[in-house]
């Protein structure tokens, strides 16, 4: 069967499933297993209502505990043992903590934490910085909004796009031959000698995929650090500026500090979105000249070494340095509910 | 005062100018794809693209004549154009590669075997042989010349239409589309009716599974890869779409149902209780009243989860495209491109635009659904 009909089916198969589960649990629910009449209407009323809750959340609970919840206790016990194939089978062999102690002992590994950690630092100091600066700087304009467009526009753009984009900009022509590539073209119009191969450059082209991600998510935070700043009361700045503060004093020591939730906020979800980053260096540099990190790492172990025991100890890396924002994220969400 | 009001308006055009020039900064890389995209491969290779929008004088590339061949006094003679533009300005020229630039146009060129060359300053050009060169590898011209700003859709219509291009991007697009649309629809669906049974149904345990929404909201996709991949191949479904869509469905529902229950909680009280009052059952209540109200938080998500499929790559590499290589999306597409065809910018840019265009349009037409999304969906 041609894909798109095959779609065009699943979609008319889960819509219409999901809204015929919903509705036939929902007759089944009130007509046959509790009916509102006869002598116990009103108990049956009650238990329907009881029920009726879950037969809501049902599809959404078993979707996210097959496809989240299960994975991450799965992806645990994958981590502790061994993939054995035989002839009878696959098997899996507990091993304790050989693919941890395998994985710490591989030089890659190291490059890729400590890549990961000079990405968690820059990418989203920086984002939020530009972020910060462009919400600054557009909001009282008259053409405010078009400015703000433009930069919030990468978003949209696929880091494999965004990774084509750059690597047009880190071009390297040979010597003599006009370079096309603006990188290059400006170093050698301010004075360089010769054209850089820029992403063969160990530990600085850790920067140069850097930029790639700060290049898309500044918009995400301006736009939100914009929203933000237009929350500010305006007695706080009108105070501020009958007081004699200039717009520099203004702005770092009026506005910024009262957003600075917000700053969190797109710091935090910043730092998720770097954890998992994957695309853009697998389709700039696939971790070669030291620019490994983990998520990459990991598919590499999982796809290219066939290993899914490192692979999953890989991932559970990847989870403990976001475990610390999920704890935070759940207790202030409890605190909301309360 | 007047010494106030001066500071303050050129603290405005400061604003004004920095603005600008971040927004240029922003746009430059996409715009430099787009306008590499409509050049042809030897306009790329031979000048970078922000030469190409204006009339510039360069070395080209060497080019090859070529034409029709008549016989004149014993003379055989092939007369042409060495560019296909109009307006082009020959001011040197050449006929090897140490001397790019040897003569100037209207000079003739001794060539070996009594051939003569001799191009003219608006590219046109007089070749004039002994014998015939019917099946002969014609000279190549090396001309240093001022062209005007030149574009052409061939890129597009090669990596689109054209029959048999095995490099063509036709069919990822559809490919991705087929991705796309299910995996967007059906979270929808799941995650209204349990963002409203959260937000407006009294059970127990309803706090502990918004807590548990929250969690799931962040753990990374990569811990899921493997248990799935593994669960996949269990039950036989194995490659495939069906999986890519579960897939997304799954990833996508957390930030779906968080969206949407903290929308919905946020609608007044009083209609969902006066239509309790009036008798309306709970799955009444919900199609008639809850859905329609929520539209802007579902427009939001279906951005937001249409951006997210259709720029995915690791999920659909890992669950949907086999070794055959038959159900490729165009993102992985542009990766395998990156890795055959590093330097034919041409067909990178093109290729990367086709998967960046449909993004970009939902961009400009729904950006306000989309902010208000990431307004919401950002944890507070």
């Amino acid at each position: 069967m041609h894909p798109a009909l095959q779609g065009l089916l699943t979609i008319l198969i889960g819509v219409g499933g999901c809204v015929g589960y919903f509705y036939f649990s929902n007759v089944f629910l009130d007509r046959v297993l509790f009916p509102a009449k006869g002598p116990n209407a009103g108990r049956n009323i009650n238990r329907a209502n009881i029920i009726r809750p879950w037969l809501f959340l049902l599809p959404a609970i078993l979707a996210l505990g097959l496809y989240l919840a299960y994975p991450v206790f799965e992806t645990i016990r994958l981590s502790v043992t061994e993939r054995v194939s035989s002839v009878e089978g696959t098997r899996y062999v507990f091993v304790g903590a050989d693919n941890y102690a395998q994985m710490f002992a591989e030089a890659k590994f190291w490059e890729a934490l400590r890549n990961n950690l000079l990405w968690l630092i820059v990418v989203p100091a920086l984002s939020t910085a530009f972020g910060l600066l462009a919400a600054q700087l557009t909001d009282r304009l008259r053409w405010g909004n078009v400015a703000k467009s433009l930069i919030f526009m990468p978003m949209a753009i696929s880091f494999v796009g965004a990774a084509v984009i750059w690597k047009l900009i880190y071009d390297t022509r040979p010597e003599g031959t006009e370079q096309i590539g603006v990188f290059n073209a400006l170093y050698l119009y301010f004075g360089g000698d010769m054209p850089q191969t820029w992403l063969t450059i160990p530990f600085w082209n850790n920067f140069f995929l850097m930029i790639v991600l700060i290049w898309i998510q500044t918009g995400f935070a301006m736009v939100i650090l914009s929203a933000a700043l237009r929350g500010i009361p305006e007695e706080t700045v009108e105070a501020a500026i009958v007081d004699g503060a200039g717009p520099f004093t203004i702005f770092f020591k009026i506005k910024v500090p009262q957003i600075m939730g917000t700053i969190v906020v797109v710091w935090t979800t910043i730092t998720i979105v770097v954890l998992k980053v994957f695309d853009i260096v697998f389709a700039m540099t696939n971790g070669q000249w030291e620019t490994q990190v983990l998520a990459n790492y990991m598919f590499d172990k999982l796809f290219r070494a066939n290993d899914w025991g490192v692979g999953s100890a890989s991932a559970m890396v990847i989870m403990v340095l976001v475990l610390p924002i999920l704890i935070w994220n759940v207790r202030e969400v409890r605190k909301e509910m309360r | 005062m007047d010494n106030i009001a001066g500071h303050k308006s050129s603290l405005v055009l400061i604003t004004n100018l920095a603005a600008l020039l971040l927004v240029l900064l922003w746009l430059f890389p996409t715009v430099g794809l787009l306008v590499s995209s409509f050049r042809t491969a030897d306009q790329i290779t031979s000048s970078g693209w922000w030469s190409s929008l204006s009339a510039q004088e360069r070395q080209n590339n060497p080019i090859r004549i070529s034409g029709a061949e008549i016989e004149e006094n014993g003379l055989f003679v092939i007369e042409g154009r060495l560019f296909e533009a109009e307006n082009v300005e020959v001011s040197l020229w050449g006929t090897s590669s140490r001397a790019p630039q040897a003569f100037e146009p209207g000079q003739t060129s001794e060539l070996s075997r009594d051939r003569t060359v001799m191009p003219q300053t608006d590219g046109s050009f007089r070749f004039t042989a002994l014998e015939s060169q019917e099946g002969k590898r014609l000279p190549r011209v090396f001309t240093t010349a001022t062209t005007p700003p030149e574009f052409t859709t061939d890129n597009y219509h090669k990596m689109l239409f054209e029959k048999g291009n095995v490099e063509g991007m036709g069919k990822a697009f559809f490919n991705t589309l087929t991705v796309t649309i299910p995996a967007t629809i059906i979270p929808i669906l799941v995650a209204a009716f349990a963002a409203y049974a959260l937000a407006w149904m009294e059970f127990p345990g309803r706090a502990l599974l918004v807590a548990v929404v929250v969690a799931l909201l962040v753990v990374p996709l990569q811990l899921a890869l493997i248990p799935l991949l593994k669960f996949h191949n269990g039950i036989g479904i194995g490659k495939g779409y069906l999986g890519v869509w579960m897939a997304h469905t799954g990833f996508g529902l957390p930030l779906a149902i968080y969206l949407l229950r903290n929308y919905m909680a946020g609608l007044p009280r009083d209609i969902i209780e006066n239509a309790r009052v009036d008798g309306a059952t709970e799955f009444q209540i919900f199609t008639k009243i809850i859905l329609p109200l929520s539209f802007p938080a579902l427009a939001s998500f279906a951005i937001l989860q249409f951006l997210w499929t259709w720029n995915d790559l690791l999920v659909a590499k890992v669950f949907l495209i086999d070794a055959s290589g038959e159900t490729t999306v165009m993102t992985n597409r542009i990766v395998e491109l990156l890795g055959t065809r590093g330097g034919n910018w041409e067909i990178l840019a093109t290729a990367a635009f086709v998967s960046i265009v449909a993004p970009l349009f939902v961009f400009f037409a729904m950006q306000r659904y989309l902010v208000r999304g990431l307004l919401a969906g950002s944890v507070k």
